[in-house]
């Protein structure tokens, strides 16, 4: 009796519990869902906020068909979707070293966006005066020592004074930013702080395909090379084990201060390829938004994948194809720029909630009950 | 009868096909309008009314017109320009001033499509026939508006309310840059005009829409004593400082009546529904579009909103009404350097200057713009060129 009254208050009306074995096939099932559901969501809100759709509720087919019409509905699209993503999936493959580490940088932004001014930098005092391919290196090399140097200040910090790295990759953005503005005031005279497409450093296309394919095939190497690096080299096993425990790390002989700034110079390059592809490659100028808060974006990308430059491919084609989706609804739609954030913001919070029930599990009363009967 | 009957018939037949044929060829144009930001930027939400207007004014369809808001200042422009050429538009438009070289990369690709650009410079230097400029004399806007404020300024004289000795004026600038430098001076002249002795304070932000900056900008101009404050950026930041300060505004691209009754005297605005009607038409009527087109107060392109006559001085609407008429008469000049003491720098009257027009690398002067007794804003190229810095009014900083 008095045993019965113990467990009737002590057990709550359920709890949670974190499941010891992932089932993939069930966590695939769970993530569809997740999406499928989210895109509802989106078709009701759509509903609500959209003139034309509660007005005429037969075009919900259209809603929906933006989303693919967005991406795939010409062949223009279809490249600019594979660039964007290409992109985006260079600067997550950026934030992921450093990510295995647990080193949260959140700084590719500023480090890309040094990235871009590097190459820029290159273009606008040498363009002309040094033959093409050689500009087109000196951008190169401007754009990794850029990028890199802007990830290894907080990274040096953090192995010398252990200072907080997210905080300190969170303000060099800001940095960065400005350090792009005060270039941009001198470098145009007239005062309107715009510098316009330069005349020369264009990454040239490849004599076929599309003008993006270069960028895309550029962008598919270096996933197959970090994966390669963090999979099987002995330095992407020094990663996972930093990143695991610092003190095992320690114990078994790795140099961890070594290790973090290693990885973030890594980082750093990378953000500064995306940040050439970015300046070169595509709009020949550099301005405070070049890079567009893609930075962040990758954050989201490179976790949703879980740290695997394979998956990344995955993650940031479906970020990209829900962005180009949602702008395709903004303008079909004839509705506010906000609206596509809304709706690409509900369907990220039903993918990153989803995860929450592939990890954990809720335990009933009832049935916890039924088992102690047992 | 029968002859009539039939010569009637064929004639209403030929008319109505006339008519049809015109119709048809505006039914023809599809509009791809190509924008920065989107409603909630004054600046943006000015080009969508002025995009909707048109399209009433034009009987157009929903289905000719495109919008894409939110495309940045980078190759996505091009991509943006080339997308909405694949969907047929037959001319594109993007409002804003760094679209410009990608916008120029998209006309070269599509020759058969008209592009137009508001607010940029190339267009007359680039040899590239089917690309466009435009902007208005708002420099004429805003003398009205700058007349508007000192009658307001002269009321407060009489009544003893000024600050200090002389009458002092605020304004919050974006960046220091043509456009502004054009606008804020024009602005003084108005005021100068009918206010002999007053002086003006400039802070800039440092950006185009910033609200803090702005709002922090007009507090400290109000502390330092000016009488009234106008601004150049596009957020409520200034108009809502003097609301707070209960200090006259003179306000940009539309009204603020609304959130503030008290100090809102009347603003200036470009309307850019004139321009879409007229490239439309154009293209309907297989005609060319001007290379650099300046609307004015003429073509409704520049105009003022409703006064409040709350908080503007009497009798304001009719001497605005008198001036504009001399405006449009072309008595009366915005820069006018002929009337002794009324544009001076460092004291002596400006009898020359060589503005930059055409679009270099090194943005070198090139063009003498003070003849006839006038600064000829907008007469060269459609974008403003004046950026003379002229006594009376005193720059606290500089922001390029």
């Amino acid at each position: 009796m008095s045993e019965q009254k113990k467990t009737s208050v002590h057990e709550p009306l359920f709890h949670l519990a974190k499941r010891t074995n992932v089932n993939p096939l069930r966590a695939t099932l769970i993530r569809i869902a997740a999406i499928v559901l989210g895109l509802v969501v989106c078709g009701l809100v759509a509903f609500l906020l959209i003139e034309k759709l509660n007005q005429n509720p037969g075009k919900i087919g259209d809603f929906y068909n933006c989303f693919i019409k967005g991406s795939f509905s010409t062949e223009r699209k279809l490249w600019k979707f594979l660039k964007n993503m290409a992109v985006l999936q260079c600067i997550s493959l950026a934030v992921t070293p450093a990510f295995r580490m647990r080193f949260w940088n959140i700084g590719a932004e500023g480090q890309t966006l040094m990235g871009v001014l590097g190459a820029i930098t290159m273009a606008f005092y040498f363009g002309g005066k040094v033959p093409e391919w050689q500009l087109l290196i000196m951008m190169f090399i401007a754009a990794l020592i850029y990028g890199a140097v802007w990830a290894v200040i907080p990274a040096l910090f953090k192995a010398k004074w252990n200072t907080n790295e997210t905080l300190f990759t969170l303000m060099m953005n800001y940095v960065a930013t400005y350090v792009v503005s005060y270039f941009l005031v001198i470098w145009v005279p007239s005062g309107s702080s715009t510098l316009g497409k330069l005349k020369y450093g264009k990454l040239p296309p490849l004599p076929f395909g599309n003008q993006y394919l270069l960028i895309i095939l550029i962008v598919l190497v270096l996933t197959v090379l970090l994966y390669v690096y963090l999979k099987y080299t002995q330095q992407g096993y020094e990663i996972s084990v930093v990143g695991e425990s610092v003190r095992t790390a320690q114990y078994s002989g790795i140099n961890v201060q070594k290790v973090i700034i290693r990885t973030m110079v890594v980082s750093g390059l990378l953000c500064g390829v995306a940040g050439y592809l970015i300046g070169s490659g595509l709009d020949q100028s550099v301005t405070t938004e070049s890079v567009g808060g893609q930075g962040f974006t990758a954050i989201i990308v490179s976790w949703l994948a879980n740290f695997n430059p394979i998956m990344m491919i995955v993650t940031s084609g479906l970020i990209s194809f829900l962005n180009s989706g949602a702008a395709q609804i903004s303008q079909d739609f004839n509705v506010s720029g906000a609206l596509p954030d809304v709706i690409v913001g509900i369907i990220l919070f039903f993918i990153i909630g989803c995860e929450f029930f592939i990890n954990y599990k809720f335990v009933f009363r009832k049935s916890a009950g039924k088992e102690a009967a047992k | 009868m029968k002859k009539f009957v039939a010569l009637l018939l064929v004639l209403t037949l030929c008319l109505s096909a006339c008519i049809f044929t015109a119709s048809a060829e505006i039914a023809d144009v599809k509009l791809g309008v190509i924008l920065l930001h989107d409603e909630n930027s004054t600046y943006d939400l000015n080009f969508i009314n002025g995009v909707n207007d048109a399209v009433a004014a034009l009987g157009l369809t929903e289905e000719q017109v495109i919008m894409k808001r939110n495309i940045p200042e980078s190759q996505e422009c091009t991509d943006a320009a080339l997308d909405l050429a694949d969907e047929g538009c037959t001319i594109i438009f993007a409002n804003s001033f760094g679209h410009e070289t990608y916008l120029l990369d998209a006309a070269k690709q599509c020759p058969e499509v008209q592009f137009c650009h508001a607010t940029g410079t190339m267009a007359h230097t680039a040899g590239v026939e089917n690309f466009h400029n435009a902007f208005a004399a708002i420099y004429e806007g805003r003398y009205l508006a700058g007349v508007a404020a000192g009658l307001k300024l002269n009321e407060l004289k009489e009544a003893g309310k000024l600050k200090g000795e002389k009458p002092l004026m605020g304004y919050v600038g974006a960046f220091t840059y043509a456009e502004v430098i054009s606008g804020y001076t024009s602005f003084y002249l108005g005021a100068k005009s009918v206010c002999p002795d007053v002086e003006m304070k400039v802070q800039f932000t440092g950006s185009w829409y910033d609200y803090n900056e702005e709002k922090n900008a007009a507090t400290a101009l109000i502390a330092a004593n000016c009488d009234l404050i106008s601004q150049h950026a596009d957020s409520m930041g200034a108009p809502s400082a003097c609301e707070d300060a209960n200090i006259p505004n003179v306000s940009y691209n539309g009204s603020t009546v609304a959130s503030c009754p008290n100090t809102f005297i009347v603003a200036s605005r470009i309307d850019w529904a004139p321009y879409f009607q007229y490239i439309v038409n154009q293209v309907a009527a297989g005609e060319k579009i001007d290379v650099d087109w300046t609307g004015t107060i003429d073509t409704k392109s520049v105009v003022l909103t409703e006064i409040n006559e709350q908080a503007a001085a009497a009798g304001t609407a009719a001497k605005l009404e008198e001036v504009k008429a001399e405006l449009l008469a072309g008595t009366r000049k915005v820069f006018d350097t002929a009337t002794e003491g009324f544009i001076t720098v460092d004291g002596a009257a400006l009898a020359s200057y060589m503005a930059d027009v055409d679009t270099d690398d090194a943005f070198t002067p090139d063009t003498e713009a003070v003849a006839d007794g006038y600064f000829h804003e907008s007469e060269y190229r459609s974008a403003p060129y004046f950026d003379v810095r002229i006594d009376g009014i005193e720059l606290l900083n500089q922001m390029f």
